[in-house]
């Protein structure tokens, strides 16, 4: 079903892009403007060209291998976050309740870490993650494991991929649960009477359903985790040495710290620019997979 | 049957799990800061509400939790009012760029918040919007329109076209039928978009904190000076978290059931 | 293949109340091997409780289940052999449509090359051989149908074919196809088919065997034709024809009934039981005759033209009735009589036909 070409249709868009443009094209501009000019004191600034681009996109400079090595743990922790939250979130999704007084309760549970405000996740890990006073770092030196979060680089790495997974897989999950329940029950009726087991119904059944929900929900994950700021600053500072110095980390410390807007402007825009392109890749692909399908 | 036994144990372990750090803080909250520091214990040995109070008593903090909850709130209205018709726009049209501009507004949920935070604090600055609720309530545009646009088009499209068809036939103007019969079709799609517009509204920090000083300073900036002006004060701190949990929780217990029902977002 | 009995099969969705609402009360019923029957019955009527019993869907309340004489009452549907076809097209989005048929087998184990055969074997049946390696997904409606008919058809051993208002969603010109197609395969495969509907033509041109339900009821079991001619509760009378059939409250006593102070002369002779609150006497319009005179005068209030027959809306003191109006009779100004011969008059007690004495 092909949908009527109206360009009148754009009257209906321009509100949303009038907010979004104000809140994101004057401050983009602002960061290109940044990107392209040096600063010697304040609001004193000058031409600077490509200067900070090159020296970003060469790893030989000491800007471009520290942007290197932050691009680098940035991809990994992507894929760790990603590899452990979807399957994870779509797993517990199978597990909800479908009916009952349970659901809503289940439901409001699982959401409760999505809805703490940021600083706070840190507060609450800051000391959960303690060897001494905290159940999460005690249970595990309990055990036997050498863990500290300020020392050990293994560990802390750990304790960022915990508390994301703990902070959002709900997401994950509750996309997905919402995604299963559109599915009409005929579909697994049917799938009963031809004998299905519980793996067929799921591959042949209910991830094709989920499919449009999991794009979204990946999507939304990888934005989230590549920006990935709060929870090594409050948590591990960025530590121990620069191993868990993502992107934003040092961004921030460039930009606020060390008042270096150019580099942290031009920073900024290599790095959205990958992101982008990530994305569009992602989306790109799924797309295509879909229309391919409909042909 | 057996499999749903197994699921029942996994939900159950996962959601001790995921409770656990929760439920630590808590215990904090009712803890005094030298029993939280003088080891690990798993309950409270002196419950005390004494934090509670406090941050409900003192107009500092009630007023961060009254202005975290207006520019969330206004947020969450101007989110879901300017999507609407773009999502339906988008579903219902093809229209030049439409594909092009729906990536565009996607792209607006990878800004790194961090870098942007100074040119925003610019264009506030500038427009005398700083240190209000509006500056924040817009400054969360960036990601919450497109964000509430992408899940209203899915809701859009789960309404079939012959009803646009029949209410044209019918003689309704469009507004009359977009808002006497179309809205109250995608209800659902209101309620989970406007839970999500508030979730991430509520959660986010480094924006809100950035664009207020002192008139409207939201709740987490509240707790970054508490801690900076007396020191790490960590069970008021725990209170804290434990309050700001509750606003969302209400939030999700209404739009439970849209949930449950069940949605297959569209586009993509 | 096989015949499926239904023993005292009853079901409440809430058994343990005091006075259970029962959605659907106790029945027994035979179905035949190979025979096609209907379900017909407005919404809420129990028919499709009924159809999840036979499922496996829901567990009756009381009573047994039985496939060719073996208790399944509590078998899950995977171990029922049935197979069903759903009001909206089901089908795996992501498999070719041979894939699809080929599901079921591959999921009992089945060797690789029979399966290939079995589904060609049905794919030609179903006149989907063209499409076989095609992606389901983008089907019509009414190849899709087809399909899930075709998964429940390819196991050679399938007891019943369940279909749950299958032409709902199904374009109008195509439904006398797809409907076509089903009695095809309903004849060269003589497998049991049960059809649960809500349009009495579907159910009619279907089924060689109807039940008619209304609130959890069965009122009546026939054949098509006896469903017509001898409607044994008024609501079938209603429900099947078109316009249904007229029915008037009557003073009823040996072979007169009294109507609005008219007679109408019954062909047996009726006892009506004490007690019965509402007595009626119908007959079909299609075989009440309007005519310039006749046995009982009518007044005319209009004569529609449809085409194949004229029918008459008369009026006889407060009552409204439809009759035929025969090609070579012309009727002009309000005054007309009608004429029924009585055999097709029937008495009806508290909805319930009651059968007279014959006349000697």
């Amino acid at each position: 079903m092909s949908k009527p070409i109206n360009n009148r249709a754009w009257f209906f868009v321009l509100p949303v892009l009038g907010f979004v443009m104000f809140s994101a094209i004057i401050p983009m501009m602002t960061v290109v403007n940044y990107s392209v000019q040096d600063t010697m004191g304040s609001n004193q600034f000058f031409w600077n060209g490509d200067q900070w681009f090159r020296d970003l996109l060469n790893p030989t400079t000491e800007i471009g291998a520290r942007f290197a090595g932050a691009l680098g743990r940035n991809l990994t922790f992507s894929l760790v976050a990603l590899l452990i939250e979807v399957p994870l979130g779509i797993g517990m999704a199978l597990c909800l309740p479908r009916q009952g007084w349970t659901v809503g309760f289940v439901l409001v549970l699982i959401a409760l870490p999505m809805l703490i405000p940021w600083n706070v996740v840190g507060t609450i890990w800051q000391i959960f993650a303690r060897a001494d006073i905290g159940l999460f770092g005690a249970t595990l030196v309990g055990m036997g494991i050498p863990y500290n979060v300020t020392q050990d680089p293994t560990s802390a790495w750990v304790t960022i991929v915990v508390i994301d997974a703990w902070h959002w897989t709900p997401l994950v999950i509750l996309l997905s649960y919402a995604g299963l329940r559109a599915i009409p029950d005929a579909y697994y009726q049917a799938a009963r009477i031809d004998s299905a087991s519980r793996w067929a119904i799921f591959t042949n059944v209910e991830l094709p359903k989920l499919h449009k929900v999991l794009v979204i929900a990946v999507l939304l994950r990888f934005m989230q985790t590549f920006m990935i700021y709060t929870e090594p600053f409050v948590v591990t500072g960025g530590g121990p040495g620069s191993s868990t110095t993502f992107l934003a980390i040092d961004l921030v410390k460039i930009a606020l710290g060390q008042v270096d807007l150019g580099n942290a402007a031009a920073m900024s825009l290599v790095y959205n620019l990958i992101t982008l392109t990530i994305c569009w890749i992602f989306y790109t692909i799924m797309t295509q997979m879909d229309k391919r399908g409909a042909e | 049957m057996h499999a749903s036994r197994l699921s029942r144990v996994f939900l159950i372990v996962y959601l001790i799990v995921l409770m656990l750090p929760i439920y630590w803080l808590i215990n904090m909250s009712l803890k005094t800061n030298t029993d939280i520091v003088s080891g690990l214990g798993f309950y409270p040995k002196h419950p005390t509400f004494a934090k509670y109070l406090f941050i409900l008593t003192d107009p500092t903090w009630q007023h961060g939790f009254g202005v975290s909850l207006t520019f969330v709130a206004i947020n969450t209205l101007i989110s879901v009012t300017v999507a609407l018709p773009a999502a339906y726009a988008f579903n219902r049209y093809a229209f030049v760029g439409d594909k092009h501009l729906f990536f565009w507004l996607l792209s607006n949920q990878m800004a790194p918040a961090a870098v942007y935070a100074m040119p925003f604090f610019n264009l506030y600055y500038a427009l005398g919007l700083f240190d209000t609720v509006w500056a924040v309530a817009l400054a969360h545009c960036v990601f919450n329109v497109p964000l509430a646009v992408w899940i209203l088009e899915g809701f859009v499209g789960g309404v079939p076209r012959e009803i646009d068809e029949t209410a044209a036939i019918d003689g309704y103007s469009f507004p009359h039928f977009f808002i006497k019969i179309f809205l109250p079709l995608i209800a659902n799609g209101i309620g989970v978009t406007a839970f999500f517009c508030f979730m991430f509204s509520w959660v986010e920090q480094l924006l809100a904190m950035t664009l207020t000083s002192s008139h409207a300073l939201p709740i987490p900036a509240v707790m970054t000076q508490a801690y900076a002006l007396e020191g790490m004060d960590w069970s008021l701190l725990a209170a804290a978290g434990v309050l700001t949990m509750i606003p969302g929780a209400i939030v999700i217990w209404f739009v439970r059931n849209h949930i449950a029902k069940g949605f297959a977002l569209g586009r993509v | 293949m096989a015949r499926v009995e239904l023993d005292h099969i009853a079901h409440s969705y809430a058994p343990k109340a005091a006075e259970p609402a029962y959605a659907l009360h106790p029945l027994d019923v035979v179905w035949e091997e190979g025979s096609a029957c209907a379900l017909l019955g407005p919404s809420g009527c129990g028919k499709t409780t009924l159809l999840n019993i036979i499922s496996g869907l829901i567990a009756p309340s009381r009573g047994r289940l039985l496939f060719n004489g073996q208790d399944v009452t509590r078998l899950p549907t995977e171990k029922r052999n049935i197979a069903q076809v759903f009001q909206f097209p089901v089908i795996y989005d992501t498999m070719t449509v041979a894939g699809n048929l080929a599901f079921p087998l591959r999921n009992r184990g089945m060797e690789k090359r029979a399966i290939e055969v079995r589904v060609a074997e049905i794919a030609e049946l179903l006149d989907l051989t063209r499409d076989l390696n095609k992606p389901a997904r983008n089907l019509t409606a009414d190849a899709k149908q087809k399909i899930s008919l075709g998964r429940g058809l390819v196991r050679s051993d399938v007891a019943a074919v369940l279909f749950d208002e299958p032409l709902t969603v199904i374009d109008p010109a195509l439904k006398w196809e797809l409907r076509s197609k089903l009695k095809e395969v309903h004849r060269a495969l003589n497998v049991l088919m049960i059809y649960v509907t809500h349009d009495q033509v579907e159910a009619l041109t279907f089924a060689d065997q109807v039940m008619v339900m209304r609130d959890g009821e069965v009122l009546q079991r026939a054949t098509p034709a006896e469903l017509f001619e001898t409607p044994e509760h008024t609501f079938v009378g209603y429900f099947i024809g078109s316009p249904g059939m007229n029915f008037l409250e009557a003073d009823v006593a040996g072979h007169q009934a009294k109507v609005a102070g008219t007679v109408f002369e019954l062909g047996r002779s009726y006892t009506v039981p004490a007690g019965s609150t509402k007595v009626q006497i119908g007959f079909r319009p299609d075989y009440a005759r309007t005519a310039p005179s006749g046995d009982i005068p009518v007044k005319v209030r209009r004569i529609e033209d449809l085409g194949r027959r004229r029918l008459a809306r008369l009026a006889l003191g407060p009552h409204e009735i439809y009759a035929t109006v025969p090609h070579d009779v012309t009727i002009d100004g309000e005054d007309a009589a009608l004429t029924i011969p009585p055999n097709r008059l029937f008495v009806y007690v508290d909805g319930r036909r009651i059968i007279g004495e014959d006349r000697r």
